[in-house]
């Protein structure tokens, strides 16, 4: 089991770099504090969770899902770019990709 | 059922059932029932705010379309003409979905969920898309990016989450029906907060294909009604396999609507579950639900108490479960392919900057910390501890469950701890925004079938209590027969309809 963890406002930064998610710097520490608390609560599961549980993915495991391998009426290209904030030549228009470097 | 509809009825006091044989008889066109209610939308709204858009042209023309058909000769679908209120987590092709996020504003889908389109097919008319908590993360719809939505009730209040829009369009007398999502308790706990019936259906018999997915393995649509007959309609209309969801059920739908007209409960083993009362829930919920339990055993039930021991874990493994897939899920919110985007401007920034300054404008609180627990969960070296232990424990659940359902037919419970709490109480204490969800997570874990319906008014607030009834997966129907014949029983007691004691707006 755990120990309770607890979260500091570095962790939080770190999170929401994996995250992606910009977060002001003057918000780490409330953000900090309530995952702490929420971390807490739920690292009970670990009390129950016996070595010998086999672990549940899916409430209803279905199988080898297939379908015909048959060509089916699509988005045109209009529509699937229909919603894009930025696009040019019929594809996605996305802000530089590499480092400066 | 059916009732003489004469030019001085109010179209939006009949029920779903009632509206649809009035317009299949010629007795009102579906035309006059469509603008009804958005008359009473234009009239009450503004309060409620039970709706992020209206598309009155797209519902006025539906109900021509049924009317013609009508006209026509062609047989009329058991709903059509019927207004819905669509929860805005499903896509309606060319009409904005939102999921209550700024990440999404003005978003138009290029294509219509499966269950947009058979409500469609149906002959549904469908007038907005209603209010919810950011990406159906919340108990309240107070973390809606575009304002609370309010409990008819007491204006003051939660009319429950995620689902609180279509929960309060219906309370509201703005729609007969309306399309939630229940993925912790979305429908049922709105429904129990608004006096109003909610059915989160077996997981995989409404098909999630155009659902804006928050936990794969959780979520799931159901109807939202004032009455469980009607519930059953809306329910048959949507559920059913659908190859374009891979997790869709291939199994007949059971006959819901014929077990919520057989309505009997004599012989039926009801088990009441010891862990999902007593400490924690307003003492007004306990009496209700212990009239209504001693309701049941007058009607010829055979009720037990079972125990689930698990049950105390689940709330646990739901917030490790549900923030893991959502962090997964809502990656797809990057900038590039739909939505928002923003900081594109300042200097040459990068995907990855452009990226983070847009999921940090358009993902509120509640999102960035599932966002972050998730991550936090599923990380090297927590994983097992977390994530692995919490699927442990679903395990634990389903098997708890299997073991009731050998002692009973049906379990039941109080659908949340309390009744509408005061906008504003719980919005920066997120442990306490969750608990209002601990009787209802235990059936999104197991996939099992959930139904909320109100059992009458707690005495210490005049407010809405709801009681939960679960099921096995796929006997859906035993939901719709235990409630309709609880629903007749209070019905015949209090002599109205409970909404009838919500106060007018």
């Amino acid at each position: 089991m755990p120990d309770t963890p607890s979260i500091s406002r570095e962790d939080v930064a770190h999170l929401a770099r994996l995250a992606r998610i910009d977060l002001p710097p003057e918000s780490l520490d409330h953000y900090a504090e309530q995952l702490g608390v929420i971390l807490g609560a739920v690292a009970q599961v670990a009390e129950v969770a016996a070595e010998d549980v086999p672990a549940t993915s899916h409430p209803m495991p279905l199988v080898n899902v297939f379908r015909e391998d048959v060509v089916r009426p699509t988005l045109t290209n209009e529509e699937a770019l229909s919603g894009a904030p930025s696009v040019e030549d019929e594809r996605f228009r996305v802000p530089r990709i590499l480092d400066e470097e | 059922m059916t009732s003489a509809v004469t030019g001085s009825t109010d179209l939006t006091r009949l029920t779903a059932a009632e509206t649809a044989s009035a317009v299949a008889a010629g007795e009102v066109s579906a035309a006059e029932v469509a603008t009804a209610h958005l008359d009473r939308i234009a009239a009450v709204d503004d309060r409620v705010h039970a709706f992020l858009h209206i598309d009155a042209e797209g519902a006025l023309a539906a109900a021509a379309a049924v009317d013609a058909a009508r006209s026509a000769g062609e047989q009329l679908s058991p709903l059509a003409g019927v207004p819905l209120a669509l929860k805005d987590v499903l896509t309606q092709k060319g009409i904005p979905t939102t999921c209550g996020s700024r990440i999404l504003e003005g978003w138009r889908p290029p294509y219509d969920a499966t269950v947009t389109a058979r409500l469609k097919d149906a002959g549904v008319v469908i007038l907005g898309k209603t209010n919810m908590d950011e990406f159906a993360m919340g108990s309240s719809t107070e973390h809606s990016a575009f304002g609370a939505t309010h409990n008819p009730w007491d204006l003051d209040r939660i009319p429950g989450g995620s689902g609180g829009g279509s929960a309060a369009a219906i309370a509201a007398f703005e729609a007969p029906l309306a399309i939630g999502t229940d993925t912790g308790g979305s429908i049922r706990q709105p429904a129990a907060v608004t006096g109003t019936v909610g059915v989160k259906p077996t997981y995989g018999a409404v098909s999630r294909y155009g659902l804006v997915a928050l936990a794969s393995s959780l979520d799931q649509a159901g109807p939202c009604a004032r009455t469980v007959l009607d519930a059953a309609l809306l329910h048959s209309v949507i559920a059913g396999h659908d190859p374009l969801d891979s997790t869709s059920l291939d199994q007949p739908v059971p006959d819901v609507v014929g077990a919520a007209r057989r309505a009997d409960v004599k012989g039926l083993r009801i088990g009441v579950v010891k862990e999902l009362g007593g400490e924690g829930y307003q003492a007004g919920v306990r009496q209700r639900f212990d009239e209504a339990v001693a309701l049941l055993t007058d009607l010829g039930a055979e009720v037990v108490e079972v125990s689930a021991p698990h049950f105390p874990y689940a709330l646990a493994a739901y917030y490790l479960i549900l923030p893991s897939e959502c962090s997964s899920n809502l990656a797809k919110f990057d900038g590039i392919r739909f939505g928002l985007r923003v900081g594109e401007g300042d200097g040459d920034p990068s995907v990855e900057q452009v990226m983070a300054r847009t999921r940090a404008a358009g993902f509120g609180a509640e999102a960035t910390r599932r966002i972050m627990l998730g991550t936090y969960a599923l990380s090297a070296g927590y994983y097992d501890a977390y994530y692995g232990s919490a699927q442990k424990v679903r395990t634990l659940i389903q098997r708890d469950f299997a073991a009731a359902f050998e002692q009973a037919d049906v379990l039941i419970s109080p659908t949340a701890p309390t009744t509408a709490f005061k906008l504003g109480e719980k919005l920066d204490d997120p442990l306490a925004m969750y608990l209002n969800d601990v009787a209802t997570i235990p059936a999104n874990l197991a996939g099992i079938p959930g139904m909320s319906l109100p059992i009458g008014l707690a005495p210490e607030d005049g407010l809405p209590v709801g009681l939960q009834i679960m099921a096995p997966a796929m006997a859906d129907d035993r939901l719709y027969n235990a409630g309709a014949a609880l629903e007749g029983a209070l019905l015949d007691r209090w002599g109205r309809p409970i909404l009838e004691e919500a106060p007018a707006l």
